[in-house]
């Protein structure tokens, strides 16, 4: 049972060809897609062995649960370890045009493998301290693919986006130190099992209210956000689509699984604080994101406006409302990369992302429209694409539980996203071009294959979940059920002998 | 601006770290030391060699690139996780054999020698290629 | 030893968000680490204080010694020291690189593009 430690082993050893073959230069792409590529495979077999046969468990170093680290992987850590897989090959392909040589010459593919394989680890982990590693090892790549080329405004972002991810994972090791005193356990399930029977809310809540932070500023919510519209916009368009596909949503991700698994007993504290920073934050971010007038700009703004749907899921907390949770994040994932490369070919085509220097893209590239429409349509929750159904189960969820402010936030908040995606729709493809610009250079050129390949399989992949909900819903709220009851969660890790004395 | 004492010193001095980082890394098995500073020593050695001569001087001294060492350190400690699955255990699991040689003295690799080994290479590499990188500017 | 400890770790954190707040970028850096520092002790006192022996050697072993100290906390905070000693290496390159390209490690450089 080597399973759950693959999805970090594969990344690894392809960090270790990429580095034994640094002087090709020419093999680093294939070696990164063909690590991406096998990463997807696994994903997609780990999905199916959990669908079928439940948990799976390994004990590092057969050092048993509580002693060792555990690694975990129930449905929803495979639900992410597959969206990882996808985004992985989206970007290893889209990089082979988008990011120039000198950048694929500075440990442009080991970093981005590197940042996998901390994802992964943050994915698979049953363990906290453990997850605070592989949150560093996910940092430290970003902290350099931020910075790589080292351009002044890139160089701006990076201090930013270091400095406040830095104090982020400072709380989040102080929680850690906090807990351990406490309880005297790291493993997720035992503090499951001590907390459930703690009854001092105080205690509990004075470190759960550090996690609380730590996550927040990771995944970018209503007070903690202002790092990232600072920073996401400064690096090449394939790295932040990188980053707004997977980082903030690891926040997202251990904040549910912190949250649905030991830090359960203050109820009437934290479900009402998700619900009204998921509100803030949907408000916050897409009310900003109205007022821009650059693409990556209006973007990044976006990410800070969905990442609250997500946490309104949560506050929710019933079954649907974290199974709806679970399908926005996989179609955020997925649109918001796409939105992000389909940004970066409107760069290529018009040499800007400033909307109010280029237009007419309609007229010249009609099938680069369709590409963008069916990522930024989704977004804003058209239907039927996915987006439409991640709205929807979400805002029934919150009826349902009788949150009915929230939900018409929700439904508010997705027409302010409508505006600003047909703002970028009437802007970049429908308006007639500015005068005053000239011709781009990248005019009459055809755009690089490597470039829509992702693009379209992207878009595919958000037509698909629109269509094909059922299924996926289906296990979205099997991954709900397993977080909500984390009875058998806590059995596979620590085993029967040890709950019975 | 190169002074000849301290050319001398660090010439002399590179064989001495070495060996006593590698001391240090063999100690750490179940004393306090271990391949994490081993692998600083060893690269201290390489650095007070490059601040006498310079980086070129210390990586030809070197021999192998110092991505090299990072690789096969990342490598080295990868493999070491092996064994366990061979031996039916999880994955990690430490494994041991032992050898008897001569004058009743024995002998016992195991893989969390070799996973500290490769994090010797690993860190020793690492701050090379950081401080190499640095100096060189 | 804990009261101690506590004040300590206060202390530090106290200077490591004032050094944050000061317009340098070293600072900055400085500010950080400190924050890094008192955190490690927090983990430290949290963990417990109390005299012991040491575990797992084999002198140790062989003395036969009781009363064995928590080696947990020790070991947290080792892997948190040599994830700062990376981060800070990486943030003092990047001061370094950011010096070269504007001229200034005034934090006040950092205005632009954060509106606009």
């Amino acid at each position: 049972m080597i399973l759950p430690a693959l999805p970090v082993l594969f990344p690894l050893i392809t960090i270790i060809f990429l580095l034994i073959n640094f002087q090709r230069r020419e093999w680093q792409p294939w070696i990164g897609l063909t690590g991406s590529l096998l990463q997807l495979i696994l994903a997609v077999f780990i999905l199916i062995r959990v669908r079928y046969e439940g948990i799976l468990v390994l004990h590092t170093g057969n050092w048993q649960a509580p002693f060792g680290i555990t690694l975990v992987v129930d449905a929803f850590s495979s639900i992410m370890i597959l969206l990882a897989g996808i985004i992985a090959v989206s970007i290893s392909i889209y990089s082979f045009e988008a990011i120039d040589r000198q950048r694929q010459s500075f440990f442009y593919f080991p970093m981005v493998h590197g940042l996998l394989m901390g994802v992964n680890g943050a994915f698979v982990t049953g363990d906290i301290f453990n997850l605070y590693v592989w949150f560093e090892v996910m940092l430290m790549a970003s902290f350099v693919l931020i910075t790589l080329g080292g351009e002044k405004k890139q160089l701006r972002g990076a201090i930013k986006y270091v400095t406040l991810n830095l104090v982020s994972s400072l709380f989040f090791l102080a929680g850690i130190g906090l807990l351990y005193g406490k309880t005297g356990t790291l493993n997720m399930a035992d503090l499951a099992l001590k907390l459930s029977v703690a009854n001092n809310n105080i205690l509990i809540n004075s470190s759960a209210v550090l996690f609380f932070v730590a996550f927040s500023i990771k995944s970018a919510v209503f007070p903690f956000f202002f790092w990232l519209p600072a920073s996401y916009h400064t690096p090449p368009v394939a790295i932040t689509a990188l980053f707004a596909g997977l980082l903030t949503k690891v926040g997202v991700y251990a904040m549910i699984r912190f949250y649905t698994l030991f830090f359960v007993q203050d109820k009437l504290f934290w479900h009402p604080l998700f619900l009204w920073i998921g509100g803030f934050t949907m408000v916050v971010g897409v009310l900003t994101a109205a007022s821009q007038y650059d693409i990556r700009k209006i973007l990044s703004f976006h990410i800070i406006s969905q990442i609250g749907y997500m946490i309104m899921g949560l506050g929710i907390f019933t079954v649907a409302g974290i199974a709806g949770a679970i399908f926005y994040m996989a179609h955020n994932i997925i649109a918001k990369t796409n939105t992000f490369l389909v940004a970066g070919l409107i760069n290529r085509a018009t040499g800007s992302y400033d909307l109010k220097s280029i237009g007419g893209l309609y007229k010249v590239r009609p099938w680069l429209a369709i590409l963008f429409i069916i990522p930024a349509f989704g977004l804003a929750g058209i239907p039927p694409l996915s987006g439409f159904f991640g709205k929807l189960i979400l805002i029934s969820a919150g009826f349902n539980a009788g949150e009915y402010v929230i939900s018409f936030i929700a439904l508010a908040v997705g027409l302010f996203t409508l505006f600003s995606m047909v703002k970028i729709w009437n802007e970049a493809f429908w308006k007639a071009r500015p005068e005053n610009s000239g011709p781009s250079e990248g005019e009459n050129e055809k755009l690089p294959v490597s470039m829509v390949l992702p693009v379209v399989f992207l878009g595919l992949l958000t037509l698909t979940m629109g269509f094909a909900v059922r299924p996926i819903l289906d296990f979205a709220m099997d991954a709900s059920l397993q977080l909500l009851n984390p009875g058998p969660y806590i059995e596979a890790v620590l085993g029967s002998d040890y709950l019975s004395h | 601006m190169r002074s000849q004492l301290l050319q001398m010193a660090a010439s002399r001095l590179l064989p001495v770290t070495m060996i006593l980082s590698l001391l240090v890394f063999y100690r750490g098995h179940n004393d306090p030391g271990g391949g994490f500073i081993g692998g600083l020593m060893a690269a201290a050695g390489f650095v007070f060699y490059a601040l006498a001569f310079d980086t070129r001087e210390a990586e030809k001294k070197l021999r192998v690139s110092p991505l090299m060492l990072i690789a096969s350190g990342l490598s080295i400690a990868f493999i070491s996780t092996l064994p366990a699955l061979f031996a039916g255990n999880p994955f990690f699991t430490g494994e041991w054999v032992s050898i008897s040689l001569p004058f009743s003295a024995k002998l016992k690799p195991g893989t969390p020698m070799l996973f500290d080994f490769g994090v010797y290479l690993t860190v020793w590499g690492i701050m090379l290629t950081v401080i190499f990188n640095i100096m060189e500017e | 030893m804990e009261t101690i400890l506590a004040f300590l770790t206060g202390l530090l954190f106290a200077a490591g968000v004032y050094l944050l707040l000061r317009r340098s970028i070293v600072k900055l850096i400085l500010g950080v680490m400190l924050l890094s520092h008192s955190i490690n002790l927090l983990i430290f006192t949290a963990g417990g204080l109390h005299k012991g022996n040491p575990q797992f050697t084999d002198s140790v072993m062989e003395a036969g010694l009781t009363n064995p100290t928590d080696p947990l906390p020790q070991a947290l905070i080792l892997t948190a020291i040599v994830i700062g000693f990376g981060i800070t290496a990486f943030f003092l390159a990047l001061m370094y690189r950011f010096y070269q390209v504007t001229g200034t490690e005034d934090l006040d450089e950092l205005k632009e593009g954060d509106t606009k």
